[in-house]
């Protein structure tokens, strides 16, 4: 029963936490474009160069698979 | 749209639709001021669909010096650049932006962010279900512990914290329900939220109140848990009208945002059409739109009137001529004088005829609100009876509202909340899938009634593009030499002429265009004229239904070549789909009788109206209708007021801004399988919302019985609700079922050169 006294307040507080994570990640515009996140995780920081042309090939070919 | 292909040369502002870009002028009225001598500008580009498009756009933007930040986002199909007024010490062009995304091969246009409303509200809706998930999850776990068995003490202390943790969610995210159901009662009518919010608090308040009194049930999990779910459905409800509107406001605006005013001593000023008086003189560049109503001074052209009223066949005009706005200016330049402000323009009175034109959409009424109305007067006279059953069997007044709460909760329409907006959502994807936007979740309802389907003629059932006909009556060599004078003009049908000759041979010679006539070659043989019959000086023949162009040598003719208008992809097809599904048919058109009677033959379509004014439109649809539900389908100005009287429209994404807005479908591919395929879709959604229903008074008439009985203890309540609810959903992801229409929504430019 002790225990509750300090676990009760330390559960809600760790959820408040994820909630206010949540609320922060929306408003920063984290989901406005979930499409487009999905296939920045192939930009290795230059974009695609030009002679790459296979890396723009392979996203071509994902994309009309899915 | 008739936007004319292009030829060979274009001019460097012209995109690949052969549309002018919009001047710099307009790209700097429409970017807003950040402060510090940045500026932003949001573009859409309908065109992007994977990452090589984003990297491509945003690398190309990057790369110029004025351009802060470039970002492309693909799911409203849009780019936002924070540039520089000023760079390496000159002012920015944001046209040169433009130029730069045309460049890499997309299409880019502006669009009104005026149609950017309704974002703030699924935000908030969305924090909503956040806050009503947490607090959920919390109190449901302090819950379970009850249930498990906490003893006296620790069960008040959990129903305490519980109920600490409901109030402020009851409050924020309840009051959507609240809102709702206060303007319903206000009003003297009943909605889904009426026995919502009335569960909710009641449910709240009894359950404070076994807490205070150290009762053993309470009912705090059940009343937040009730909010999240409907909270679920409401926010997809609300998502699926935002993709909609943001992918259709995405489209290019028909209407141009101003035009070049030319004062009495000859300066010029781009201004906003709001701001164009009568009385002023404008200046339309060829592949302008002409913004308002007016009369020409000078200048000689040809106007493409298609949206406008639906002719597929461009009219020459020349000074003292009255031109409507909205027309497309496409062989030469014009001098303006206006008539009539914007507000007053031909559009204007559309707008008057939209706003008489009551339609269906006014008129209907959801299905879940037509549930509600016999729904919640049930359920609430079901739980006072039961609360005055219990009352005359113990006369205990706590034991009967106990019950009687506990028959408010478990008929609390969860399911049903659930029920309409998963399956319109589901559908809504598909749709989209197959490259149809609906703007809202009642469109789908409606369309699923309709018994009649009335097309448009020009730009509907055909593209608005005319097609050489008698290519094979034609001698190859006047063949060449006409395509190769047509390359020289944006004339539709010359566009048509340079489509149709496989290689084009240079004509050697001074070309000029004379525009409202044709083009005229002096070469080393003669004078080389293509153009109509009186231009040519060909003699006249008879008057056939379809357009034509002359080509003569020194007044000889050499050729006659004949176009009609291209039929849309599938057309043929589509029309089939529809008889076979049991819908009738019809063609409302604006255009010449025997043009639409061709047309209308070759379809097999039986009735037929042709020479329509937009209020004959609505006229002949309402007679049509008579005690049918019609479905609409038209892209014109002159549709627009059809579209709003029908009961459900649709147009085609080249519509003019007018037709788009008025109606809840938009089809962004050019066949027109477009159009049964929605039917289709719809009336599947429309079983499935029924078959969920039926799962919801199903469970309903076994957990109700359970709930009068005094059974429905809190975690028996827990059960029943989540089970109905996760049954309604998994029915409704029924609607994915074979998508047998095209996958890939873009590129939406299906032929090279096809214009959105």
């Amino acid at each position: 029963m002790t225990t509750l006294i300090y676990l009760m307040p330390t559960a809600l507080f760790l959820e408040g936490l994820g909630l206010a994570a949540f609320l922060w990640a929306l408003k920063n515009g984290q989901y406005d474009d979930l499409d487009g996140a999905s296939w920045r995780v192939f930009d290795e920081g230059q974009g695609f160069s030009d002679d790459d042309s296979g890396a723009a090939e392979r996203l071509e070919k994902a994309s009309n698979a899915n | 749209m008739s936007c004319c292909a292009v030829g060979p040369e274009m001019a460097p502002n012209v995109d690949r639709s052969g549309c002018a870009l919009p001047s710099a002028e307009e790209l700097w009225l429409a970017s807003r001021s950040l402060g510090g001598g940045l500026r932003q500008t949001d573009l859409s580009v309908p065109g992007v669909h994977c990452g090589a498009c984003i990297t491509m756009i945003e690398s190309a933007l990057r790369a110029r010096a004025e351009v802060e930040r470039a970002r492309v986002n693909l799911s409203s199909r849009r780019v936002s650049i924070v540039w520089k007024e000023e760079a390496g010490g000159r002012r920015s062009d944001p046209a040169e932006f433009m130029q730069a995304i045309t460049g890499c091969g997309y299409q880019a246009h502006l669009f009104s962010s005026g149609e950017e409303e309704g974002d703030g509200l699924l935000k908030q809706l969305i924090r909503a279900v956040a806050v009503s998930g947490f607090a959920a999850t919390n109190i449901m776990l302090l819950s379970v512990s009850v249930w498990s068995g906490a003893d006296a003490a620790t069960r008040d202390l959990f129903h305490w914290i519980s109920a600490l943790i409901a109030a402020p969610t009851l409050v924020y995210a309840g009051r959507f329900f609240y809102q709702s159901a206060w303007n319903a009662i206000r009003h003297g009518r009943t909605n889904m939220d009426v026995p919502i919010a009335l569960a909710v608090t009641l449910s709240y308040g009894m359950s404070l109140y076994e807490t205070i009194r150290h009762g053993e049930h309470a009912w705090f999990d059940a009343s937040v848990t009730l909010l999240f779910f409907l909270l679920i459905g409401r926010t997809l409800d609300h998502m699926m009208r935002g993709r909609a509107r943001s992918a259709i406001s995405g489209l290019a605006r028909l209407s141009p945002r101003g035009a070049t005013v030319v004062h009495a001593d000859g300066a010029r000023e781009y201004r906003a059409v709001d701001e164009i008086k009568p009385g002023e003189r404008l200046m339309i560049a060829a592949g302008e739109r002409i913004p308002v109503d007016g009369r020409v001074l000078s200048g000689s052209s040809d106007l493409d009137r298609s949206v406008v009223n639906g002719e597929s066949v461009p009219i020459a005009v020349a000074a003292g001529d009255l031109v409507q706005a909205g027309t497309l200016n496409l062989t030469g330049p014009l001098t303006l004088e206006t008539t009539a402000a914007a507000r007053d323009s031909f559009l204007a009175e559309i707008m008057g005829l939209m706003e008489a034109a009551e339609g269906g959409r006014a008129r209907y009424r959801r299905i879940a609100d037509r549930a509600a109305r016999y729904y919640s007067p049930a359920v609430h006279l079901l739980a006072l009876l039961t609360f005055i059953g219990w009352m005359l069997v113990e006369g205990d007044v706590r034991h009967a509202m106990l019950i009687a709460v506990a028959v408010l909760i478990i008929t609390c329409p969860c399911a049903l909340g659930l029920a309409v907006p998963v399956v319109q959502i589901v559908a809504a994807g598909r749709l989209f899938q197959g490259g149809v936007m609906v703007k809202d979740g009642s469109a789908m309802e409606r369309l699923a009634e309709i018994d009649t389907v009335l097309f448009d003629k020009t730009g509907t059932l055909t593209l608005g593009e005319p097609r050489l006909v008698n290519a094979d009556e034609i001698a190859p060599g006047p063949l060449a030499i006409a395509a190769a004078l047509a390359a020289h003009s944006r004339h539709p049908l010359a566009a048509a002429l340079s489509g149709a000759a496989g290689a084009v041979v240079p004509v050697a010679g001074d070309i000029r265009e004379i525009p409202g006539a044709g083009i005229e070659a002096r070469t080393g043989k003669g004078v080389l004229r293509l153009g109509s019959r009186d231009f040519a000086g060909a003699k006249a023949s008879t008057e056939s239904a379809r357009s034509e162009v002359v080509l003569s040598l020194d007044g000889r003719e050499l050729a006659c070549f004949r176009f009609e208008d291209r039929l849309r992809p599938d057309a043929g097809e589509a029309i089939a789909r529809l008889h076979r599904s049991g819908l009738s048919t019809g063609i409302l058109s604006g255009d010449h009788e025997p043009v639409v009677a061709a047309l209308a033959g070759r379809l097999e379509i039986a009735r037929w109206r042709g020479g329509l004014s937009p209020r004959g439109k609505v006229e002949a649809s309402a007679a049509a209708a008579g005690g049918h539900r019609v479905l609409m389908v038209g892209d014109g100005i002159n549709d627009a007021p059809a579209l709003r009287a029908a009961h459900v429209s649709m147009a085609p994404a080249t519509a003019a801004d007018v037709g788009r807005q008025a109606a809840d479908f938009v089809f962004m591919h050019q066949p027109l399988t477009a159009v049964p395929f929605a039917i289709e879709t719809s009336r599947r959604a429309g079983r499935l919302i029924r078959q969920n229903f039926a799962l919801a008074i199903g469970y309903n008439l076994i957990a109700v019985p359970v709930a009068i009985l005094g059974y429905a203890t809190p975690l028996v309540a827990a059960i029943a609700m989540s089970t109905s609810s996760v049954i309604v959903v998994a029915n409704a992801l029924r609607v994915k079922g074979a998508v047998g229409e095209a996958k890939v929504l873009y590129p939406l430019l299906d032929p090279p050169g096809a214009t959105l």
